[in-house]
């Protein structure tokens, strides 16, 4: 390990990006914050009503009912997600001629415009004119995602998967490329078979990057608004709704700003504290 | 093992493409054949939806209004981000880790939670509806974002890079822009496709932050849904010009993106 420097006038290089944080991220949060406390009748009329949208936030059933689905929704992608890019990783050829073309498609659909997600999806699944939606109904399966719940929540994993599966498998390539050929070699020598040199030398050395994408996903996944938004509008009835779609609702839909604002902190406190756990009990297995 | 990894690696890459395949196939159909009947493959190709949109007016302001907020976006980002990611990596001052840590805590924030501040700063500061409101918003996780990128690339840079320039005679700001941001135009490449691409894709505070002028691409394809009765051939063919920018960045970056991964810290 090398030790760098310490050289305080260090901070002039980091003061351009804390200025610009600062008006993108923590002068609007102060704002929310701000808000989360009164009652705002209109921009001159405000009364100061304390902890009240914050209690109510807490014991709003539609509140509580979004955040166990969005629990739901993510637990569910990232159980799928992570074996299944870790294990598409280790499909793809190291050194072949064909390794970029790969990556490139793997690649793909995470530069898709998140809407275009949803529309894609919406064009494949529909019973009438899509692909999937009309093979399954012609061998029998009654699948209609538009007033279906089960099917609508089937619809949109798959549409996860199909999105983001791709973001830890090329995280877990970039781990598994990164391993010295001598851990191979040793391993060999060792009479290892492929379970074995996966289990024993890959994943302890895929772990970095795996930290890096079940964060990413988590984050992300708990944070999902547009691709539901544009596939199932959040139905059929509530059954599709998360944290996000509730909250983009009662803010531009229908204004209430102090009870929004304190939706806001609520869901932004739950984010961090998520990461933050996931987070700290991986840094504790390092220790032990 | 193996065997079971490369076919689900090979499932996996069918799956990708069936999706998109239909994507395609609904772009270039007119769409009274798409809602009339019903095929695997079309019987009629036209590019008739490409040149509606190519004819249009208002396609053609909302990709110009996309490109230019994500290229406003990324050339900002990078700017703020490569100085910031140098001393990270070269120095520890006062607060570093705190600060590095804090900056990733902007990426956790939910977009949907800024809607309403980002509204009512950006119209009292007089850009709203203009690209810079968009691209000044994205800043709150591209920026997190390059800043952790670039570090794990510049980190794996030799000191003695900057030893050697200092001995040669160089001064600091030649060293930089001559010397070291050449060395690391990889890391800069892969960090610009990470902003493009979270940028591009992003449709909650672009369609929040712009009006009539600024309208972005992905917000023009919201309202060809509600307004001109489902012309699911346009929104299609739409759709596959969205996936071509992002495309063309991956294929020049492929050999650095795997590497990036690699050494972006945590």
């Amino acid at each position: 390990m090398i030790v760098k420097p310490r050289r305080d006038k260090a901070w002039l290089g980091v003061l351009p990006v804390l200025l610009i944080v600062a008006f993108s991220a923590v002068v609007p949060l102060m704002t929310v914050v701000n808000y989360s406390v009164q009652d705002v009748l209109d921009f001159n009329t405000r009364f100061f009503v304390g902890l009240e949208w914050y209690e109510a936030t807490l014991t709003d059933p539609r509140f509580q009912a979004a955040f166990f689905r969005q629990l739901a929704f993510s637990a569910t992608i990232l159980i799928i997600e992570i074996p299944l890019g870790i294990l598409v990783a280790r499909g793809i050829p190291r050194t072949s001629k064909y390794t970029g073309l790969i990556i490139v498609l793997l690649a793909i659909p995470l530069l898709i415009p998140w809407n275009v997600v949803g529309t894609i999806w919406q064009l494949f699944a529909r019973s009438d004119i899509g692909l999937l939606g009309v093979v399954l109904n012609s061998v029998g399966i009654d699948y209609n995602y538009t007033s279906n719940p089960a099917d609508a929540w089937v619809t949109l994993v798959a549409m996860d998967v199909w999105h983001w599966t791709s973001l830890v498998a090329l995280l877990s390539f970039a781990g598994l490329s990164a391993i010295p050929p001598a851990f191979y070699q040793a391993a060999e020598i060792d009479g290892a078979g492929s379970w074995q040199i996966f289990r024993f030398v890959e994943l302890p050395r895929l772990r970095s990057v795996l930290v890096i994408a079940v964060l990413l996903r988590l984050m992300d996944s708990f944070m999902i608004y547009t691709e539901p938004f544009v596939l199932t509008g959040g139905g059929p009835g509530n059954t599709t709704t998360f944290l996000s779609q509730y909250l983009a609702t009662m803010a531009v839909g229908q204004f209430d700003l102090g009870p929004a604002a304190a939706f806001s902190v609520v869901y932004f406190l739950f984010t961090l504290l998520f990461c933050w756990l996931f987070y700290t009990s991986v840094i504790r297995e390092d220790d032990g | 093992m193996d065997k079971i990894c490369r076919i689900l690696l090979v499932s996996y890459g069918v799956y990708l493409l069936i999706p998109l395949y239909w994507l395609v196939m609904i772009s270039l159909q007119a769409n009274a054949d798409i809602v009339s009947g019903f095929s695997v493959v079309p019987e009629a190709v036209s590019l008739a939806n490409f040149t509606e949109i190519a004819a249009s007016a208002v396609w053609r302001s909302a990709f110009a209004n996309s490109l230019s907020y994500v290229l406003i976006n990324s050339a900002i980002s990078l700017l703020v981000a490569i100085p910031a990611a140098y001393v990270f990596s070269r120095y520890r001052f006062l607060g570093d880790r705190q600060l590095f840590f804090w900056l990733l805590t902007n990426r956790m924030a939910p977009p949907a939670v800024f809607l309403l501040p980002f509204f009512q700063l950006y119209s009292a500061v007089g850009l709203f509806d203009t690209p810079f409101a968009v691209a000044l918003a994205h800043c709150l996780f591209t920026v997190p974002l390059a800043v952790w990128i670039l570090e794990g690339f510049f980190s794996a840079v030799s000191r003695e890079l900057d030893e050697m320039a200092h001995l040669d005679g160089f001064g600091f700001v030649e060293f930089f822009l001559k010397i070291f941001i050449p060395v690391n135009r990889g890391a800069i490449g892969v960090a610009f496709f990470f902003c493009f691409m979270f940028s591009w894709v992003e449709l909650l505070l672009a369609r929040t932050l712009s009006g009539s002028a600024a309208k972005p691409v992905v917000v023009v394809m919201t309202r060809t849904v509600s307004a001109s009765g489902l012309d699911w051939g346009v929104l299609a063919a739409a759709g596959v010009l969205t996936v071509i920018p992002g495309v063309f960045v991956v294929w020049f970056v492929r050999k650095h993106l795997v590497k990036g991964f690699a050494l972006g810290r945590v």
